[in-house]
């Protein structure tokens, strides 16, 4: 049973996965690359924000600066897999020195701090328009490729990322990191006192919720061809998967993906249905689920996790 | 016996206001030391600056031969000093055997999550809340929280554990209780500084008393002598204190 | 000259950004939740001021109060119905919750008044007064004046009367006010209004001097933040300091770098403030 739950089970949605790249079209590949894409963000976030309980807005910086990482690096010739690579190591050490600067901040102080600074990085990129292409953004070099096996292959990319997010999270709940992260979240001081490394692991944390949301701003710029400040940075892109975490269960391993699963779905109701109101219909989402549905689709705690590794 | 703690003119002020000044004195390997003192003495930021809470403003603090003054919470814990929280800060939506299991797991040398708790497990009964392991913590009474609080300390594998007013708000007979249970943790070879502002606890248990009084250590030695200080009774005990030690035990 | 003149336009719109923050602050401080719709509010009042002009030709220094008590409506009842439920919980729903409501706000204010930047032009502008070089027009002055007094009155309000009391005391400690007996919802609500009325009565003095759009919304919020980081959570002496240091800031910030760098400027200065003084220039904060 236990086996079924953390292993067969992944197997099982990753080969349904696979498959489905070689059935659906154009269309579904499209949804199901977003929604891998979501699925990092949120797994990303759930690092910091579910695990640690550190309310970070920084996603939207990680994602941008992934993007543009990407983009700039691709431009200049660099083979594109190796830029990816780069965007993720770019954006990780970027997390680092920035988690070192603003983790001993608590609360609102944290929230707004990891705000503002995808608002300066996309002001900074606006402005340095050698570097970046500025407001008119920055055009990426086509693939030779069909249609159909573009979009086959940015989904592959998109999977290998967000399947790389999803065992990485697996390893990090069920371990000592998560552990202590789950102590810092519960009790900042008392963790200290029991020997946690607070400072130590939150900067970990806040590292691993960006490495892999830098090459999935690395991919999307590939992948649409084209990408502009207020997009790359776009707010969303942090609030979104805390939407989603919420949605499907802050802190566990599965909360995250079924809730960029839901969450992607109800988007593109929306979307399909509502164009001008889009944003109003999201907010009014968001709203219904704080208020109604502040646990999550699946109540699984990381306590019940917990156990279930230690039964013999 | 050479002193497992040392202070060395220990000083802390907040925004100008002195918390605590020029404290100087040491504790010996397997003492029973009670710190004892009004509300506001000084007392838990002196646990706070041991611990590494706080920072010190002026002085050193040796622990087992090592300067510890400086070094972060948790660092200090790793060499083997424990607490417990006059407010007991438990993980409330952990088991109460993985609140446990964090200690052991983070400075208590364990190699596993799964040895943690095994670890946790044997804590647990030694303290009496075997029964109550798989239970979620925020659901415990306020004595077994206590408990709680000191099995996680010792899950820590301490050399020296602080306890911060421990038996505030438990009834007489719990207090008896939690003082057993103390002297059972001495008897292991802990060495103890038990923070009290109810003397008659304290009395019990330790041979020796330290008294702090707006920041500044104003007495040291044995009980009995202590008691009869006359800085003590005129700065601490005070007239009202003193009469209710001489009537009604409190 | 330059320095004197850049220095007085910096406090000339400082003024606004003070009575921006002050209702931010108050609302932070006393209900602990970042209200992100603060900047919509603000945009609302501009709307107010703009329509008021459009429709009637009405002056928007005239409609000030029309905005202030429309917002402190919609505030109050936005507070009583929807973010009361979620006062006290962790930063994140509030934060999450109150972003929400701003994607819905302003998504409307979008679908009813397009996201085109508009602008009230004044048939009988009021010109401007000439001190040597020094040139101080007289709109952006009774702006700052009536800003001003709207904070100073809020102040006094909060010290001098027996809600202003109740509304300190709900935030130093909810529980010992509401064991004597003030009724701490209704202090929200209140409070919640009182953040919106300032925002309103701000915004529709803006609309004179900032191009209108429901887009500019998050450039508003961005300004409170940082005074609010800067004067310190929660104070309202912090937000009128933290405001004409702002005012001052982006003035010179324009004149050093230019106009666009200056948001970036003000964003880079309230990144190094939390990280160095998370305590604000004043030194005070609100205890966790």
């Amino acid at each position: 049973m236990r086996r079924f739950d953390t292993i067969l089970g992944p197997l099982v949605v990753l080969a349904l996965l696979i498959g489905f790249a070689f059935v659906g079209d154009n269309y579904f590949l499209r949804l199901a690359t977003f929604m891998l894409m979501y699925a990092v963000l949120a797994l990303s976030w759930n690092f910091i924000g579910g695990m640690a309980g550190y309310p970070s807005f920084a996603t939207a910086a990680f994602f941008g600066l992934g993007a543009y990482c990407g983009a700039i690096l691709q431009k200049a010739g660099v083979p594109m897999f190796l830029s990816w690579a780069a965007a993720g190591l770019f954006t990780g050490v970027f997390a680092m020195l920035l988690g070192r600067a603003i983790l001993h901040l608590k609360g609102h102080y944290f929230a707004i701090a990891s705000l503002i600074v995808a608002e300066a990085l996309r002001e900074v990129v606006n402005t340095w328009t050698e570097l970046t292409g500025g407001g008119m953004g920055l055009n990426l070099p086509v693939l030779q490729m069909d249609v159909t096996d573009q979009a086959r292959f940015f989904f592959f990319a998109m999977l290998v990322v967000a399947a790389s997010t999803f065992v990485l999270s697996a390893v990090v709940i069920r371990g000592k990191l998560g552990f202590g992260l789950s102590c810092i979240k519960q009790n900042e001081d008392a963790a200290n006192i029991l020997g946690v490394d607070a400072t130590r692991y939150k900067v970990f944390a806040f590292v691993l919720s960006a490495v892999f949301v830098g090459p999935a701003g690395a991919i999307y710029a590939g992948w649409v061809n084209y990408i502009e400040p207020a997009d790359a940075f776009d707010v969303l892109l942090s609030v979104k998967p805390i939407v989603m975490v919420i949605l499907g269960g802050a802190g566990t391993l599965y909360g995250p993906v079924v809730g960029a699963f839901a969450f992607l779905i109800l988007e593109e109701v929306v979307w399909r249905n509502v164009l001008t109101f889009h944003s109003g219909l999201l907010g009014l989402l968001i709203v219904l689920l704080v208020l109604f549905m502040p646990q999550g689709l699946i109540r699984v705690t990381a306590r019940r996790l917990f156990r279930r590794t230690a039964a013999p | 016996m050479s002193a497992l703690l040392e202070l060395k003119g220990v000083s802390r002020s907040f925004g100008g206001v002195t918390a605590v000044h020029e404290v100087t004195t040491s504790v010996r390997q397997g003492e029973i030391v009670g710190l004892i003192g009004p509300n506001g003495a000084g007392k838990t930021t002196l646990v706070n600056l041991v611990t590494g809470v706080h920072r010190i403003d002026a002085g050193e603090i040796v622990f087992d031969g090592r300067r510890i003054s400086g070094l972060k919470p948790h660092r200090i814990s790793h060499l083997g000093v424990a607490r417990t929280f006059q407010v007991v800060q438990p993980f409330p939506d952990m088991t109460v055997a993985d609140n446990v299991a964090a200690g052991a797991l983070f400075a208590g040398g364990g190699a596993s999550v799964a040895a943690a708790r095994d670890a946790a497990y044997e804590h647990l009964e030694f303290v009496g809340l075997g029964e109550l392991a798989d239970t979620l913590a925020s659901a415990l009474t306020l004595p077994d929280r206590k408990r709680l609080e000191l099995a996680k300390s010792l899950a820590i594998k301490p050399k020296l554990l602080l306890l911060d007013e421990v038996n505030a708000g438990l009834n007489s007979r719990e207090i008896d209780d939690a003082l057993e249970l103390i002297q059972a943790i001495a008897d292991r070879g802990v060495t103890i500084i038990l923070i009290e502002h109810v003397i008659k606890v304290v009395l019990n248990l330790s041979r020796r008393l330290l008294v702090l009084h707006h920041g500044e250590l104003i007495a040291d030695g044995p009980p009995d002598q202590v008691v009869k200080d006359p800085h003590v009774v005129e700065a601490y005990l005070g007239a009202r204190f003193a009469a209710r030690m001489r009537g009604e035990p409190a | 000259m330059l320095y004197l003149q850049i220095l007085v336009n910096g406090l000339l719109l400082g003024g606004l950004y003070a009575c921006i923050a002050s209702g931010f602050s108050l609302v932070w401080g006393v209900l602990n939740v970042i209200n992100i719709l603060h900047g919509s509010f603000i945009v609302i009042g501009s709307y107010v001021g703009l329509l008021a002009h459009q429709q009637f030709g009405i002056n928007p220094f005239l409609t000030v109060p029309v905005a202030g008590l429309l917002l402190y409506g919609f505030g109050y009842l936005l507070q009583r119905g929807v973010i009361n439920r979620a006062v006290g919980q962790p930063v994140l729903v509030t934060l999450t919750l109150t972003f929400g409501l701003e994607l819905l706000v302003n998504n409307m204010l979008i679908a009813g008044f397009t996201a085109d930047y508009k602008k009230v032009v004044l048939e009988n502008p009021f010109g401007q007064i000439e001190l040597g070089a020094l040139f101080v027009p007289v709109d952006r002055l009774l702006s700052m004046v009536l800003a001003l007094l709207l904070t100073g009155i809020l102040y006094w309000m909060l010290r001098g009367s027996k809600l202003g009391r109740a509304i300190v005391a709900v935030r130093m400690d909810r529980e010992a006010a509401a064991l004597m007996g003030v009724k701490v919802n209704s202090i929200y609500a209140v409070t919640f209004g009182l953040g919106a009325l300032m925002a309103g009565a701000a915004g529709s003095m803006m609309s004179m001097i900032y191009p209108i759009s429901p887009i500019i919304s998050t450039a508003y919020l961005g300004k409170a933040f940082v005074i609010c980081v800067m004067g310190g959570l929660g104070s309202v002496p912090g937000a009128i300091v933290g405001g004409l240091a702002l005012g001052v800031i982006e003035s010179f910030g324009s004149l050093f770098f230019s106009a666009e760098l200056a948001t970036t400027f003000s964003f880079v200065l309230l990144i190094l403030l939390l990280i160095f003084r998370p305590t604000g220039l004043m030194g005070r904060r609100g205890y966790e």
